[in-house]
């Protein structure tokens, strides 16, 4: 606690003027940066006085589509986070060697790849795979919406919340320094006394709330809420993978949930679960993380399967081959990741046998993903391949995941993984799986279901830079790190001595940069595609399309449909086209559909504010935040007024003015 | 008292948005009686045995006790909870099944790595810390 009269003590815990990070040049620059920018984007909306228009239209709003869309825009606005802080650590590192210490003080360092980790996994491809489950899933299955739509406003605002307390973390006080999984006894309050740890603990807390609850909706959703006709067999891959994803969530994400609350016993109560003395026991905490850790990667890689599944097929002009074992693969793999997750820790000192068990366990996993890209190139074969943008990324992901695939199957083999744990192999590893599958996957997803989101196409140009650098910056990048990953080079160092191994660093950062090309021309992309939006406009199947959200105007209705579909076959709306399916356009009929509310944004800013309280000690905050939560909750629970019905006429208006016909010429070429 | 499951057919075809009703079944008073029954009974062995010291061996009355625990377990599903393979077109047997199956993986695979982790990497003996003191 800070020397001061008790009573500041009392009212702002252990939050001081000397929490500010004044004496850090870059943050201050940055904190000058985000609030110009910040008060520039305040202003504009405020001058188009489109404040009312964002809460009605957005901020309440309960529509699966809606909120696909804010977690899009929460995934993109943090990937510039995220890649913020990896383009710091690679231009550190190029420059770091012999007398230069680089820019970047140890202690700055290791917040900064604790917080590219965290941020990228947790607040990037999450809200990004929730972003796509949310918008594409109940269109595909002929759902109006999902099981519980207030939760899933609730969801995403928790999301929210967790991304608000990274963020702050950056401005008042600091981060985690203990890597992204945040391994004790490093994470412990003796070697951590700061905030950093907390703000983790508490972000994490509040996003992994909402990442359940997203998962319990969506299987609800998938089970109850299927069109008459779709058994299990007839549903959309990408809907089969969310099912198992949402699964997955399920029974993984309270192991995240309550590790992380043993580790705040830990620094709040004074308790030993994971310190080194006392009986506790370290080595606990890295198996309970990585009994979350392992099948958190299934769950970020399953719904991207589900979507090349979906583009493969689209762009090949055949049907998927093999969907029946495409199935079985992804259930196979969900129970599969369940039994690997000892593959972090070879090194850890479980003995000969365990550590065979868990090799065997993860060399067996790549047999269903090795059927899948199968799967994928048989479907290709023969068919009429169209190179546009989501199949130019669904080919980069098929080079590139293969070849990370590879080197995971490198590193399952126990002994080699002695040699190899630890190292910039294993980071160039997962980058190559991750950046490969999911990160490739996204643009892949984006381009593709962009003009059913929004009635255009995304610019072609742009969108063919945007690969190509990022498949390029990608090898560029990694590539090095390999090669010093064989070396013996070990992740995580701020400086190096030897000189011998700077050109490869220097090498890696201009792979880094042009990785910055790659999201500079997405976003160039996104630019120009609106200003050039009547040209690139579209009805409601640019591609041809096989499921049912192409039968859709784009953008859909509120409703989605205003006749459930009655499904027939597994591609439904190829079997509808082929079956000169006509579009009703009267016989309307009004349709119950959910109201919008703000009790999310509320329930979620109380929860942000208490888990600010939490980390400053700010004990009367604390429980007078968590009380008006549980207040707003159960208010929330009797307001009744929930529900409306949208009118036979407003359908009729919605059928009639919608956007179905192709309105530009080349529309699918 | 249970509800007929509508067909599957229903799913989704009324306007309310696709919220359709198909509720597992509530039981009857009969079937929450033999559930009370089973488990108050299955509760008074276990406290008979032990109080009464029944059997000589306490490995044997522990082993003995943890196996009506199970049944216990079954009991409550099958009366209180009312899990069978019907409910839901079988989805809360296939629920339970999974997390049974993933409950049992974690558990077990997690003592026998702690096991292995504890034994290889925490050699707290008296006889090491004397051997080290030694050396």
């Amino acid at each position: 606690m800070p020397d001061r009269p008790a009573i500041w003590n009392f009212l702002l815990g252990r939050l001081s003027l000397s929490s500010l990070p004044l004496d850090n040049t870059i943050l201050v620059w940055t904190f000058v940066v985000v609030a110009l920018g910040g008060a520039a984007l305040l202003a504009t909306i405020t001058y188009y006085r489109k404040w009312g228009y964002l809460w009605h239209e957005w901020f309440t709003s309960v529509d699966h589509k809606r909120l696909g869309v804010m977690y899009m825009v929460l995934g993109t606005v943090m990937l510039l986070r995220g890649f913020a802080d990896a383009i710091m650590m690679r231009s550190q590192q190029a420059v770091a060697f012999g007398s230069n210490m680089g820019y970047l003080p140890p202690h700055h360092y290791d917040q900064i790849f604790t917080a590219h980790g965290a941020i990228m996994i947790f607040f990037v491809a999450m809200p990004y795979i929730a972003g796509f489950m949310n918008f594409v899933m109940p269109l595909q299955i002929g759902a109006r919406d999902v099981a519980f739509p207030f939760l899933n406003n609730f969801s995403f605002w928790l999301t929210v919340a967790g991304v608000v307390l990274f963020m702050t973390s950056l401005f008042i006080g600091d981060f985690s320094h203990a890597g992204w999984l945040g391994m004790p006894p490093v994470s412990e309050l003796k070697q951590s006394p700061g905030p950093g740890v907390d703000y983790y603990i508490w972000g994490l807390q509040l996003s992994g709330l909402g990442t359940l609850l997203t998962g319990i909706n969506f299987v609800v959703t998938v089970v109850k809420m299927r069109a008459p006709g779709m058994t299990l067999m007839k549903m959309p891959m990408f809907s089969w993978t969310t099912l198992c994803t949402s699964g997955l969530i399920v029974v993984t994400f309270p192991i995240l949930t309550a590790t992380l609350f043993l580790l705040s016993l830990d620094r709040y109560l004074g308790t030993h679960f994971f310190t080194n003395g006392f009986g506790g026991n370290v080595m606990m905490y890295v198996n309970l993380i990585w009994v979350w850790g392992h099948p958190e990667v299934y769950i970020l890689i399953l719904p991207m399967f589900g979507l090349y599944s979906e583009i493969v097929p689209t762009f090949s002009g055949k049907r998927l081959f093999g969907y029946s074992s495409m199935v079985y693969a992804t259930a196979s793999i969900m129970i599969l990741s369940y039994l690997v997750w000892l593959h972090h820790f070879f090194t850890m000192g479980s003995g000969a046998d365990v550590n065979s068990f868990f090799a065997l366990t993860t060399m067996l996993i790549s047999i269903p993903t090795g059927a899948k890209i199968f799967n994928w190139l048989f479907t290709m074969y023969r068919g009429r391949v169209r190179f546009d943008v989501p199949m130019l990324w669904t080919m980069g992901f098929l080079f590139t995941f293969t070849i990370g695939g590879m080197t995971g199957v490198m590193l399952s083999v126990a002994p080699a993984d002695f040699l190899l744990h630890n190292s910039l192999f294993l980071v160039a590893h997962f980058h190559n799986v991750i950046i490969g599958g999911v990160v490739f996957g996204v643009f892949a997803g984006i381009n593709y279901w962009f003009p059913k989101a929004f009635g255009f196409r995304l610019d072609e140009f742009w969108g063919k830079m945007s690969f190509w650098f990022w498949q390029i910056g990608f090898w560029v990048a990694f590539g090095p790190l390999y090669v010093l990953g064989l070396m013996g080079v070990t992740r995580r160092l701020s400086h190096f001595t030897d000189p011998s191994l700077q050109i490869w660093f220097i090498i890696a950062a201009f792979g880094a940069f042009l990785i910055l090309l790659g999201i500079l021309s997405f976003v160039m992309q996104i630019y120009v595609s609106i200003r050039r939006r009547d040209q690139l406009a579209v009805g409601n199947d640019p591609w041809g399309g096989r499921t049912l959200e192409w039968s859709t105007s784009s953008p859909p209705p509120p409703y989605n449909f205003a006749f459930i579909p009655m499904v027939h076959e597994r591609d439904a709306w190829t079997d509808m086209k082929k079956h000169g399916y006509q579009r009703p356009l009267e016989g309307f009929n009004a349709i119950h559909m959910p109201k919008n509310t703000g009790t999310g944004v509320v329930l979620a800013a109380l929860g942000t504010v208490f888990g600010f309280a939490m980390v400053w000690y700010i004990w009367w905050l604390a429980v007078v935040s968590f009380v008006a939560l549980i207040a707003v909750a159960i208010v929330h629970t009797f307001n009744y007024d929930r529900d409306g019905h949208i009118s036979a006429e407003e359908v009729s208006q919605f059928e009639h003015t919608g956007n179905w016909e192709p309105k530009a010429q080349g529309a699918t070429a | 008292m249970s509800h007929p499951s509508p067909s599957v057919h229903d799913h989704g075809t009324s306007h309310d948005a696709g919220h359709d009703t198909m509720h597992a079944g509530h039981g009857s008073l009969r079937s929450y009686l033999t559930g009370f029954v089973l488990a108050a009974v299955l509760t008074i062995i276990p406290f008979w045995l032990v109080m009464g010291h029944v059997i000589a061996s306490p490995q044997t009355t522990i082993l003995i006790v943890l196996g009506l625990a199970a049944v216990q377990i079954v009991v409550h599903m099958i009366y209180f909870l009312h899990l069978d393979t019907k409910s839901e077109n079988g989805w809360n047997m296939l629920a339970f099944m999974f997390t049974l199956v993933l409950v049992v993986i974690v558990l077990g695979a997690s003592v026998w790595v702690m096991y292995n982790e504890n034994a290889n990497m925490m050699p707290m003996s008296p006889q090491y810390i004397h051997h080290k003191q030694g050396a």
